[in-house]
């Protein structure tokens, strides 16, 4: 455990040591950007409009008393989905999907010889191959943190007015009560912290592959299941120090 | 030219390297021959290095390369093209963009020049026409040959294949040892390929370094390779039943040689018993007298 966190510190180390220029790396991490974050939007919509959804109906559910105003239903919807969910559920999933697909993108160059021949062309193949993903997942992330923020919230509103559980005017009177713009800033902090382990873990497992086709499948498995523990450890340790 | 000393490497308890040494010399096809698992690739590895050795030392043209500082090494590495046993092609680039990354991250050529690099190197492989194609859309013997031109594209010194002929037919197989072979002649480049096959060995082995148990076992060209008495050398060339009847053969003609030797000698060494025998004998033409001593079958003059 403690060399395989050595090993993980070295190899971010060696990220940043005998760099490509700036005009190369600026190009792959504008690819990685759009695999990243283009390629992801459906997925994060989808998950994030249902989660604010299944949200409200629950906490309309829950709060089904004469004594608390209708509209704690947005109000609870917005602090859940901004606090917690679309930060946290959003980078679960984004681990699932990109996670996997770093992970077994490195193991399949790794395998198939493609990072020795980078090596040997005297490139700094972690460097040319890992640095772009991580630069484009700390800026992507964020934006589709904020696209599943608002997604949720309008999942809710459309979930919560749809089935009558309140009128529109109750629940956009929920989501602008008592709003703390921190928690936006809070928000952001959680994604760029889970973009980094995310990418950097998943390309650390998928780097250092070594075998055949059954290996990249384990590769591209240890990366998502060890990236969403590191999130779930990042979650707490965040609320703990910033909230 | 590249010098290796006293190379040693070993995973684990496991040696697979042991105190390996030898001479690459420029502008030859030099082939490590061995059987799998005798170091070949790790040795290769070592050189180009990717692998660095326990022990002992590489130098590139009297450039110290192992353990030297890392902007040299770099500097070296950037004279060397490679070839890998399965062609290591970016699956995500067409064969354009494959023999042009060198080109893009390691020269200052313009667009202009890179496409025009490019499009030499394919027609100087073959594959003229081929530009837009996926990696993924091309035969074996296609990949190989994409490999090659993207190997030399940056103009390299050193050129080094890792069983190049791997999973391709015989005649593909062929046509890429001839490239390879041609390709260090033109470019005078120190070539060094890891092989176990035999066709190579026959048709581009200037210099054979064998390899067995880590250890290098004969160092000679293809002319000597089949008439040495060392029997792991032996075993490994003579282990398919065509390298075999070609060796019998062969025998076959020696001794028929050798035995039309012995006549020759005998009849010009005979002394006559009789006046008439004398009168006939002298009557025939002079037999003439071999130029050497079994000149055609002397160590280094075979041709397989």
């Amino acid at each position: 455990m403690l060399q395989s966190f050595g090993k993980y510190l070295l190899f971010m180390q060696s990220l940043f040591t005998r760099k490509e220029s700036t005009r190369i790396l600026f190009g792959r991490t504008i690819d990685e950007a759009i695999l990243i974050g283009i390629n992801s939007i459906l997925i994060v919509a989808i998950v994030s409009t249902f989660i604010g959804a299944v949200t409200c109906v629950q906490v309309a559910y829950n709060l089904d008393n004469a004594f608390i105003p209708r509209s704690t239903i947005g109000f609870m919807v917005r602090e859940m989905t901004i606090l917690e969910l679309a930060p946290t559920i959003t980078s679960i999933v984004l681990a699932g999907k990109v996670g996997s697909s770093i992970a077994g993108g490195l193991g399949t160059m790794q395998i198939t010889e493609q990072v020795d021949a980078l090596e040997v062309m005297g490139i700094n193949s972690a460097s040319y191959l890992v640095l772009p993903k991580v630069v484009a997942a700390i800026l992507v992330f964020p934006m589709l943190v904020i696209l599943a923020m608002f997604l949720s919230i309008l999942g809710g509103y459309l979930a919560g007015t749809l089935s009558g559980e309140l009128t529109p005017q109750e629940y956009i009177t929920g989501i602008r009560d008592q709003f703390i713009p921190y928690n936006i800033v809070f928000a952001l902090i959680k994604s760029v912290v889970f973009a980094f382990l995310i990418s950097s873990i998943s390309s650390f497992t998928g780097y250092h592959t070594s075998g055949g086709a059954l290996e990249v499948g384990a590769a591209s498995t240890a990366a998502v299941t060890n990236s969403v523990i590191a999130i779930l450890i990042g979650d707490f340790v965040l609320a703990y120090v910033l909230l | 030219m590249i010098e290796i000393h006293n190379i040693h490497k070993a995973f684990g308890d496991k040696k697979v390297l042991d105190g390996v040494s030898g001479v690459f010399e420029t502008g030859k096809t030099n082939l490590l021959l061995g059987a799998s698992g005798t170091g070949k690739s790790v040795l290769l590895k070592c050189i180009v290095g990717l692998i660095k050795p326990d022990l002992g030392s590489v130098t590139f043209d009297g450039t110290y390369f192992t353990n030297n500082k890392l902007d040299i090494r770099q500097e070296i590495r950037r004279k060397i093209g490679m070839l890998f046993q399965g062609s290591a092609l970016f699956d995500s680039m067409t064969v354009e963009e494959n023999v042009e990354f060198p080109l893009r991250m390691l020269t200052e050529m313009s667009k202009e020049e890179r496409r025009e690099r490019v499009d030499f190197c394919l027609r100087r492989v073959g594959l003229e026409g081929a530009n837009k194609k996926m990696s993924s859309e091309i035969s074996g013997g296609m990949k190989k040959r994409v490999g090659i031109a993207r190997a030399i594209a940056p103009n390299c010194t050193y050129l080094f294949c890792d069983e190049p002929n791997s999973g391709l037919d015989p005649q593909t197989a062929l046509k890429i040892d001839e490239l390879i072979k041609e390709i260090t002649e033109e470019y005078n480049i120190t070539t060094i390929i890891v092989t176990h096959d035999m066709n190579s060995v026959i048709e581009i082995g200037d210099k054979i370094f064998f390899l067995y148990e880590g250890k290098k076992l004969w160092e000679g060209n293809r002319d000597e390779i089949m008439d040495t008495d060392i029997k792991e050398l032996n075993d490994f060339i003579f282990a398919n039943r065509l390298m075999r009847d070609a060796k019998k053969v062969e025998e076959e003609e020696r001794e028929e040689e050798r035995e039309e030797e012995e006549r020759r000698h005998e009849s010009e060494n005979h002394t006559p018993a009789s006046p008439e025998e004398a009168v006939e004998t002298q009557e025939e033409p002079p037999i003439r007298k071999p130029e050497g001593p079994a000149a055609t079958t002397q160590p280094g003059n075979h041709k397989a």
